[in-house]
């Protein structure tokens, strides 16, 4: 036979493909149908409910609601970088062999992690009940006067993100191979070398999905800070409901806020994840834009043939 | 005498480039080491062979002060490791002296211990801009002339998950070398290899010794000592049973002790 000779030319006909019934999964309908069942029916109750949701797309954009959720982004991305700082700092310290360090970083986590960060919030605001006057040489004023809103939601929420913080910074130091430290020691490298050099970068691949989830946590925490005067959403959103009445629409308003910023957040926080996992592993998955664009390319250059043509 | 590349620093003559008085090393109540004396001389390669648990390992890591020793003292050219002697008190080195000590000791792990986050350039280029402070354009020419050396001139921008177990052990001496040390520690550095992948780590470490660097390689590559080795050195349960020049006391062991070892290796 000429077989392999004559395939060549000629347009290789594919082979039948196979034709089977499908095995059936009737328990996924049953499913589908039982979970829509269920949305329609509360879907009814909401809208049968005695609010007022005309008014919710209205205040979305309102100029009190926009400053209130700027509010609350700022305030939750400073407390999370005083966290992720103080967190470092206090997780170095829990693993240093000097005894003193690690008993105060002990005792900072058991205490911070220990007490409602509502309490924490509100004795920074009234911290002039302890240290009526501030004095730092330099520096001295009344502490009623330093102590402002914002002042006391950034330590309150800060201090208490850092306690966390350092125990999930901990875990990812604790997570690389003893061999990294070696072979830096064994290079000359420093404790503090090593630690910022070797150990860190690779420890963030464990750190931050976890800080991630700190960080979502923070948006949405932030609003305790309205018992200190912060005027974050929820402050406002209030503010508003006060004279409008309309209490249950400004919290709708709010918390479609706080799933729009934590959904933007969930997106950078893939981004940051794979910007880590360098060297872990030996191709990264595309991203789901570059995904979108080989596609796209695919598409194009299915259909520049039949333009040439 | 073979010529001595520019990678190779060139030892202080006269005094051993390793001297080992009494060393003994101990975990809690396990006696690691009891008692080790020897010698290495400059631009020798010292093998150390025994079962597993022997101690050799543990005297290697003492070497550059990985582990602290028990008792004994224990000097690498003229100095003393991790101590400073003033009369007969002994002061710890702080850790920055330490660090100092070690910048001229290489070593190489079994399980290569590269920095997965960096390229394989990155990681030969890291010590001397981190440690000594060398521009990174400096760093970086010495690197890629290294990385050749090793036979990986092709591959500097690979990470070492993108490289095979001989290829990465090749990359961990190209960074030891890069701190141009004086001494050269070897942790059975083949152990972890693929049968296949042995030599090409073996060859690079033969040129090494051509080139007249000092080198103590912990090993069970029994042929790469009898070729390569100048002193032999068979420890087991933490002291030295035998020592000599390889070929013979590979082939003409004396003590009971070698000879059952010997017969189960080769």
């Amino acid at each position: 036979m000429t077989d392999i000779v004559d395939k060549v030319p000629t347009p290789s006909v594919p082979p039948e493909q196979i034709k089977a019934i499908p095995v059936r999964h009737y328990g996924r309908w049953v499913a589908g149908a039982v979970v829509i069942a269920i949305l329609v029916l509360i879907g009814i109750a909401f809208s049968n409910a005695d609010i007022n949701y005309g008014i919710i797309p209205d205040y979305i954009t309102d100029g009190t609601i926009l400053s209130g959720a700027w509010h609350t982004l700022y305030i939750s991305v400073l407390a999370m970088v005083l966290g992720l700082v103080l967190g470092v700092i206090l997780a170095v310290m829990r693993m240093s062999s000097n005894p003193v360090t690690s008993t105060v970083a002990w005792f900072y986590v058991w205490f911070f992690r220990g007490t409602p960060v509502l309490v924490q919030l509100l004795i920074w605001y009234n911290i002039a009940l302890v240290f009526p006057v501030l004095n730092l040489g330099f520096y001295k004023d009344e502490m009623n006067q330093v102590m402002t809103p914002f002042l006391a939601a950034l330590l309150g929420l800060g201090l208490n993100e850092a306690a966390y913080m350092s125990e999930i910074v901990r875990a990812g130091i604790q997570s690389v191979d003893e061999g990294q430290t070696e072979a830096s020691h064994a290079l000359g490298m420093t404790q503090g070398k090593t630690l910022r050099r070797v150990i860190l970068p690779q420890a963030m691949r464990v750190i931050v999905p976890p800080t991630g989830n700190e960080y979502i946590n923070m948006l949405k925490t932030s609003s305790l800070a309205y018992v200190v005067q912060f005027n974050e959403l929820i402050k406002r959103a209030q503010d508003i409901s006060s004279t409008s009445l309309a209490v249950v629409e400004m919290y709708f308003v709010a918390s479609i806020w706080y799933l729009m910023l934590t959904s933007v957040f969930s997106i950078g926080q893939y981004y940051l994840e794979r910007r880590y996992a360098r060297g872990s592993s030996r191709s990264l998955p595309p991203t789901p834009l570059q995904r979108l664009r080989k596609n796209l390319r695919q598409f194009g250059s299915f259909r520049r043939p039949e333009v040439a043509r | 005498m073979s010529g001595i590349s520019k990678d190779v620093a060139q030892p202080a003559s006269g005094r051993p480039m390793v001297r080992a008085e009494g060393v003994h090393k101990s975990f809690g109540t396990a006696h690691i080491l009891k008692g080790i004396d020897l010698e290495v001389n400059p631009r020798e390669v010292f093998c150390l062979i025994g079962p597993s648990g022997s101690g050799k390992s543990t005297f290697l890591r003492c070497i550059n002060h990985l582990e602290k020793i028990s008792a004994g003292r224990l000097w690498v050219d003229g100095s003393l490791v991790g101590y400073r002697q003033s009369g007969d008190k002994l002061y710890e080195l702080k850790e920055k002296e330490v660090a100092t000590q070690r910048r001229d000791i290489g070593m190489v792990f079994q399980r290569f211990n590269l920095f997965p986050h960096m390229t394989a350039l990155e990681n030969v280029m890291e010590a001397p801009v981190q440690v000594k402070g060398e521009s990174k354009a400096v760093a970086r020419e010495r690197a890629g002339r290294l990385l050749s050396r090793v036979g990986l001139g092709d591959r500097t921008g690979h990470y070492p998950a993108q490289l095979s177990g001989g290829q990465q052990q090749r990359v961990a001496i190209a960074r030891a070398l890069a701190m141009e040390p004086k001494l050269m520690l070897f942790d059975e550095p083949t152990s972890a290899l693929d049968p296949e992948l042995v030599g090409e780590v073996l060859d690079v470490m033969r040129s090494l010794a051509e080139d007249g660097m000092t080198m103590i390689v912990v090993t069970h590559e029994m042929g790469f000592a009898r070729e390569v080795g100048d002193s032999l050195v068979f420890m087991d349960d933490g002291v030295v049973v035998e020592a000599g020049h390889p070929r013979e006391v590979l082939t003409n062991p004396q003590h009971d002790r070698t000879k059952s070892f010997l017969s189960k290796v080769l």
